[in-house]
């Protein structure tokens, strides 16, 4: 049988914790030999886990990994073609620099002469030469790191792989090693498995980008895919700055935002299909308004904020419809200007809504009540008597009717804010409740990520459904 | 001001390091070098160096000490690391356990263990002497070692598996010479109080067997004021010797940072 293409293939791989919760939601990813991928999330994404899975550390709860076509889901560390360079170095202190990188190769029981000459040419390929004899504790961070990675490198894995390699160093050194790593890796031929947190280092290095966030990947895709055709709003809120906002499809190659139709270059969502377009604050084009010009510009409004950002300026400019847009140009604009806004084509991301409202599971209750989210709730009676108790049902909410409290007391359901997204006009929240369920709002009002809530919902809002028929059957209004 | 307000907290403790530290320590060495008249004689360390009985004494002592601090580390150091290493919930529950003991006065555990040994009808001897030493200074052992273990940072024991280490040589090439600090500190809180100890020995054998440190509690106890000379010499003895083994090991320690 002929091997497969992928050195790396990650097949429905689930890790789920003792304490119950998902690190890894089956996630499939395969990697090319001698790519150059990142891994890319935010902290608490499950990143980590999945390079620990493909190091050996860890064991997937579900699903399996191949290493060059062979299962290698269980196999310990030691067995596998996989090195790691760890985020704090890891460098064994009670060594020094020489008996670090040669650890593998004694390991191994190499002749002497191989192991002296293999080490020497690790450290001139990491730029360490005539460091041997050197205590590891006497090393900078950046020296600390290159041993590191040549200790990785000396047993001539398959893949490398990189956990957060570059975190623990300063701005301009970790601006230095990510030209050398790519150096590298170009040198080495191998492939090369990166982790981080930071999106311009994923963008910088890396042949591609896989996105993830809560344990499942976002999206996968080149550089240039993820940074200009985010497939959703997590994707576009992470990777660079971006305006994103509540829109609605016309027809085909049209959108409308801003209150404004809007030529774009997507079609296939249908008509009058509710979307998320996202347009990057560089690709906004920003002019002072003449009088009698108006018509040359597709959106009107005034400067809000203007600031200074070494190569741009930053600018936050309210339309004159009410919508809050962040723009970057080379030019100032002052405080107040009334200035003209205009977007190319191509320059809109049109994304496909992950939903459109809360969907939740319920069951009908005795009294005018209906049980979701392990509480309950009160509805109103021409609701309820359209079902009997006891029947279950789909329990649809608005993000808008979802009333947060500042008080957990006031609330039904207490939950804490965990992701913001602004969208022009209005925030749009996902609150995740204590047992671990998402409820997503839209508001007004500015909240912190973090913030404790207390959630309620009105009981006219509360839509009921019989599961049978998802569709069709409304029970309110 | 401020600098002399502080300097002034430290005087108490000046004082006392002076009057319980330095001026035992010079008494020691000056009645160690005088005879009973108070003139100047080295006749002390002579008369230790010719009785076969003292160096003998001296030497069994050790030899005690030296395995009841070996026994100890074998017993220690896998208790330690299975304590370290185990995903237990709860691993201060354990060590806790092994501590414990501990807050109970020695006196009064090496009491027990006499009752013990006689209810079960065993000898008292050399080997109860050698249990209770054992189960008496066996925390001593457990706990350095385990803080060592635990402060390691399991990363490393990851990049030793990760560049091809089995189990045994991941603990052979980088556990265990990362715990050598916790070792020696263990060994040194062990061997130091099983040197000079004389209680237990009393209580353990029926002062059927003598130890170093019962020689000169009899000194100064039974002996009377003509003896203190003499005792003052053993006990300089046993201090060059506690001094020596703390020296040799600090080096050890410090070769290993």
């Amino acid at each position: 049988m002929q091997k497969s293409d992928f050195i790396i293939e990650v097949n429905h791989v689930s890790k789920q914790f003792e304490d119950g919760k998902f690190a890894l939601d089956d996630v499939s990813l395969q990697i090319k030999k001698g790519e150059f991928v990142t891994i890319l999330g935010p902290s608490g994404c499950g990143k980590t886990t999945l390079l620990r899975c493909i190091a050996g550390f860890q064991v997937a709860t579900e699903g399996d990994i191949l290493l060059n076509g062979e299962d290698v889901t269980t196999m310990p560390p030691h067995l596998r073609d996989v090195n790691t360079v760890f985020q704090k170095y890891a460098l064994f202190p009670h060594l020094n620099v020489f008996d670090n990188v040669a650890f593998g190769l004694k390991l191994k029981k190499e002749d002497k002469k191989v192991i002296e000459k293999k080490v020497k040419q690790a450290l001139k390929t990491v730029g360490m030469t005539d460091y041997e004899y050197r205590d590891v504790d006497s090393l900078s961070g950046g020296q600390q790191q290159r041993v590191a990675i040549a200790r990785a490198i000396i047993n001539e894995p398959e893949v490398l792989l990189l956990d957060e390699p570059l975190a623990a160093l300063d701005l301009k050194m970790r601006k230095d090693m990510q030209m050398e790593l790519r150096a590298m890796h170009k040198k080495l031929g191998i492939t090369f498995i990166y982790v981080t947190h930071d999106q311009e280092e994923a963008l910088t290095l890396s042949d591609r980008v896989v996105v993830m966030s809560e344990g499942k990947i976002q999206q996968i895709g080149t550089p240039t895919d993820v940074y200009n055709e985010p497939q959703n709003c997590f994707v576009a809120d992470f990777i660079g700055e971006s305006n994103i906002l509540d829109a609605t499809m016309v027809k085909d190659k049209m959108v409308n935002f801003c209150e404004h139709d809007f030529e774009c270059v997507d079609k296939g969502f249908g008509e009058d299909t509710e979307v998320d377009v996202v347009v990057r604050p560089e690709d906004i084009y920003i002019g002072a308004l003449q009088e009698g010009k108006e018509d040359n510009w597709q959106l009107q409004g005034e400067v809000h904020s203007c600031i200074f950002k070494g190569v741009h300026y930053e600018m936050t400019v309210l339309t004159d419809e009410g919508y809050e847009l962040m723009i970057q140009d080379y030019h100032a604009f002052e405080l107040g200007t009334k200035v003209g806004l205009l977007v190319k084509p191509e320059d809109i991301q049109v994304m496909k809504k992950e939903r459109l409202c809360n969907t939740f599971d319920g069951e009908v209750l005795e009294d005018n009540r209906v049980r979701f989210l392990d509480e309950e709730w009160d509805i109103p009676e021409r609701v309820a008597e359209r079902f009997e108790v006891g029947e279950e049902v789909e329990v649809e909410v608005d993000f808008n009717r979802v009333n947060l409290q500042d008080d957990e007391e006031d609330g039904v359901l207490c939950g804490e804010v965990y992701f913001i997204l602004y969208k022009g006009d209005h925030y749009h929240l996902t609150v995740r409740t204590d047992d671990g369920d998402d409820i997503f709002v839209d508001t007004n009002d500015v909240w912190d990520d973090g913030d404790r809530v207390g959630i309620r919902i009105a009981p006219s809002y509360i839509r009921l459904y019989k599961k049978s028929q998802e569709q069709g059957t409304k029970n309110q209004d | 001001m401020v600098f002399q307000s502080r300097s002034t907290w430290a005087w108490p403790y000046a004082l006392f390091m002076l009057c319980l530290v330095i001026l035992p320590l010079v008494l020691i060495g000056v009645y160690a070098f005088t005879d009973a008249d108070g003139s100047f004689t080295i006749q002390n360390f002579v008369s230790f160096f010719t009785k076969s009985e003292a160096i003998n004494t001296f030497i069994y002592s050790l030899a005690i000490a030296l395995i009841t601090t070996i026994i100890c580390l074998l017993l220690g150091y896998p208790a330690a690391y299975i304590m370290a290493m185990a995903d237990f919930k709860t691993p201060q529950v354990m060590a806790m356990l092994f501590i414990l003991p501990m807050w109970i006065n020695f006196l009064l555990r090496t009491i027990a263990t006499v009752e013990l040994f006689r209810m079960f009808g065993l000898p008292l001897g050399e080997g109860a002497l050698l249990f209770g030493m054992v189960y008496d200074f066996l925390p001593f052992m457990i706990y350095p070692i385990y803080n060592t273990l635990q402060k390691m940072d399991t990363s490393l024991i990851e990049a030793a598996h990760d560049l091809g280490a089995k189990r045994h040589q991941v603990f052979l090439k980088v556990t265990l010479p990362l715990s050598v600090p916790g070792i020696y500190s263990g060994i040194v809180m062990v061997f130091m109080p099983t040197v000079s100890t004389f209680a237990i020995a009393e209580l353990l054998t029926h002062n059927k067997v003598t130890l170093f440190g019962s020689l000169i509690q009899r000194c100064f106890g039974e002996g009377g004021i003509a003896m203190w000379n003499y005792g003052a010499a053993l006990s300089l003895i046993m201090l060059i010797i506690i001094g020596l083994t703390s020296f040799f090991g600090g080096d050890k320690e410090d070769i290993n940072r």
